[in-house]
C-alpha cells in the first residue's frame, strides 16, 4: 500500500485501486460464468441463457470469458500470495471458527489482513480455477481429444462440474458475508477504506501493522 | 421439419427432447409405431461402391468432398459435419485363413437410449421421435459439443464455422412422407434395407443363420448393442464376436458413466447443495445477523 497513507483519522487504507479493480475483474467475470454456466448445468435453468443473449452467444461467449477470469485470478495470485499464506495465527481463528459464525466476536482470536476464512476462500477458488481451467479446455475442444483418448472428455465434464459448485457454495458464503454479514465489507472492496474501529474489530494484527509503521 | 404423418413408418411424433423442464409436448397423442423404423445393413453383402456415400451428400445437398488416399479404398479417415455417411474399410484375416475386406458402413445409429440427447443442455437441439430416429435440430444448437461427449459412436461432427453440430438423419425428411433414406434407396446390392425395427431384425437374424449354416462364417450375427437399449441401425457381421474389427465399432457400447453421473445424479446433488447453501446464509442472517462493529468493540477492554 505504498503511495497512499495507510491511515487517516477516520479511515484505514483496506484496499489499493489496482486490488479493487482485479476483485471486480475476476467478480463479474465470476458471474458471468456462474450465470453462463448454471444455463448449461440444468433444463430448468437454461432460460438464464436468455438474458445474456440467448444459448449460442451465451455458449460462445463462457469460454473466452473464463480465459480474462483466469488472467484476474493469475493477477490476484501475484497480488495478494503473502498475504493469503496459512499461518498459525489462521489455525487458531479456525479453531474458534463457530464463535465467529455465531457472531461471539469476543472469543475470536485476532486476525491479520485476511482472516483464515477469507484465505480459505481464496484458495479454493485459486484452486477450482486451475481445475475448471484444464477441463474447460478440454470441453472447449472436445474434437480435438483423440478418440482413444477420449477419457478425457469424461473426465473433463465431471471435474468441470464438481469444481464449478465447490466454487459456487464458496461464492453464495462469500458474497452473504460481503453484502450482509459483515458490514463494511462491501463499501471496503468498493471505495478501498475501512474505518479504525472496523479494522481493529475484524483484523487486528493488520490495524497494528499499518497503524505502527506511521 | 416435422412434416404430415405418412403410414407406420413415417410419423414424426416426438418421444423425447434435449435440455428440456417438463413433460415432451403432444407426448402420447399418437400411437406409436411399433420397435420404430429401422436401417439394416449387411456387410457381408456389401460391395463398397459407396453410392450410399453419394446418394446422403446428393441429398442432403453437401459438396463432393476430396477424398484423402490413406492406402485403402475408404474416403477420408472420418465422417465429417457434412459428410455423414462413410464406408470403413479394413482389411482382415478370418479365421479359417482367408483375407477379406471388411466394409461397414459407418453412420448414426440412432440409439434408443442417445447419448448425444442425454448430454445435451440445449432446449430442443436434439429429439427423438417415436419411430425411433434422433434427429438434431440446428436451430436450437449452441454449438457447445456435449453431444460429442455423450455419443459412444464417435458421430457428432462440429461445424466451426457455424458452430452448429451435424449428423445422419435417417432421412428424417424422407421417411415422414413414407420414403426410404436416400442411402437405402442408392444401394445396388440389397446390402441395405429399411422397414420397422421388427422385421428387420427378423430379416437380419434369418440372414446371419443362414451365413452360420452355409458359410464358413459361423460366427454371423446380429449387432443390435443392448447397451444402449438397441439402434435403430443394425448390421449383420461375419463375426458378431469381434465388431471391433469393422473400423471400431464398439463391442458394448453404453452411455459413458461420466456422463450418466454427470446428466443424473449430480445434477441433483449439486442443485440439493446451492438451495441448500443459500438456505443456510439466509437462516443465518434471521439467526444470528451482521457482525456490527460498535456494539463489538464496546466489549473490547
Amino acid at each position: 500500500m505504498t503511495g497512499e497513507p495507510a491511515t487517516t483519522d477516520r479511515r484505514v487504507v483496506r484496499y489499493t485501486f489496482p486490488e479493487r479493480v482485479m476483485h471486480w475483474v475476476s467478480g463479474f467475470t465470476y458471474l458471468y460464468l456462474l450465470i453462463s454456466g448454471l444455463a448449461f448445468y440444468a433444463p430448468q435453468l437454461y432460460w438464464l441463457a436468455s438474458i445474456l443473449g440467448g444459448g449460442p452467444t451465451a455458449r460462445f461467449w463462457h469460454p473466452w470469458i473464463g480465459l480474462v477470469f483466469t488472467i484476474a485470478m493469475i493477477w490476484m495470485h501475484r497480488s495478494w500470495r503473502a498475504d493469503m499464506r496459512i499461518t498459525d495465527v489462521d489455525r487458531a481463528w479456525a479453531r474458534e471458527v463457530d464463535k465467529y459464525i455465531k457472531n461471539q466476536d469476543e472469543g475470536v482470536p485476532p486476525a491479520d489482513r485476511f482472516n483464515a476464512g477469507q484465505k480459505y476462500f481464496y484458495w479454493v477458488m485459486a484452486i477450482g480455477a486451475i481445475f475448471l481451467l484444464l477441463s474447460g479446455l478440454i470441453m472447449w475442444f472436445p474434437e480435438f481429444v483423440p478418440w482413444g483418448l477420449r477419457g478425457f472428455r469424461y473426465a473433463a465434464v465431471i471435474v468441470h462440474e464438481v469444481a464449478a459448485l465447490i466454487t459456487i457454495g464458496a461464492f453464495i458464503i462469500h458474497v452473504y458475508m460481503g453484502l450482509f454479514m459483515v458490514p463494511g465489507g462491501f463499501r471496503a472492496i468498493v471505495h478501498g477504506y475501512v474505518s479504525p474501529r472496523w479494522a481493529r474489530m475484524h483484523h487486528r494484527l493488520w490495524f497494528n501493522r499499518v497503524t505502527a509503521r506511521e | 421439419m416435422v412434416t404430415a404423418s405418412k403410414g407406420a413408418t413415417g410419423a414424426l411424433q416426438i418421444k423425447a427432447i434435449s435440455g428440456h423442464a417438463g413433460p415432451v409436448p403432444g407426448r402420447d397423442a399418437q400411437r406409436p409405431v411399433g420397435g420404430g423404423v429401422c436401417k439394416l445393413v449387411d456387410v457381408t453383402t456389401c460391395i463398397g461402391c459407396k453410392a450410399c456415400e453419394v446418394a446422403c451428400v446428393e441429398w442432403n445437398g453437401y459438396p463432393f468432398q476430396e477424398t484423402t488416399f490413406d492406402n485403402s479404398y475408404q474416403t477420408m479417415p472420418d465422417t465429417r459435419w457434412n459428410y455423414y455417411n462413410l464406408i470403413r474399410f479394413n482389411e482382415h484375416q478370418f479365421q479359417d485363413g482367408s483375407f477379406g475386406w471388411l466394409m461397414r458402413k459407418d453412420q448414426c445409429m440412432h440409439c434408443a437410449d442417445p447419448g448425444c440427447l442425454r448430454a445435451c443442455p440445449a432446449d430442443g437441439a436434439i429429439v427423438q421421435y417415436t419411430n425411433g430416429i434422433v434427429d438434431f435440430q440446428q436451430e436450437n444448437c449452441i454449438g457447445c459439443e456435449y453431444c460429442v461427449t455423450g455419443c459412444p459412436f464417435n458421430i457428432p461432427k462440429f461445424n466451426s464455422e457455424t458452430k452448429k453440430v451435424f449428423k445422419c438423419t435417417l432421412c428424417s425428411d424422407r421417411v415422414s412422407v413414407g420414403l426410404e433414406p436416400a442411402c437405402i434407396k442408392a444401394c445396388p446390392t440389397g446390402c441395405l434395407h429399411f422397414g420397422t425395427k421388427d422385421d428387420m431384425k427378423t430379416l437380419a437374424e434369418n440372414r446371419a443363420q443362414q451365413l452360420r449354416e452355409n458359410s464358413t462364417h459361423k460366427n454371423a450375427g446380429v449387432y443390435d448393442p443392448p447397451g444402449v437399449s438397441g439402434t435403430q441401425v443394425i448390421y449383420v457381421l461375419h463375426d458378431i464376436t469381434n465388431p471391433e474389427a469393422y473400423g471400431g465399432l464398439p463391442s458394448n457400447p453404453r452411455v459413458p458413466l461420466m456422463v450418466r453421473l454427470w446428466k443424473g445424479p449430480l445434477k441433483w446433488l449439486g442443485s440439493f447443495a446451492m438451495f441448500g447453501g443459500m438456505l443456510g446464509v439466509a437462516l443465518h442472517y434471521l439467526r444470528y445477523g451482521p457482525k456490527e462493529v460498535d456494539k463489538e468493540e464496546e466489549k473490547r477492554p
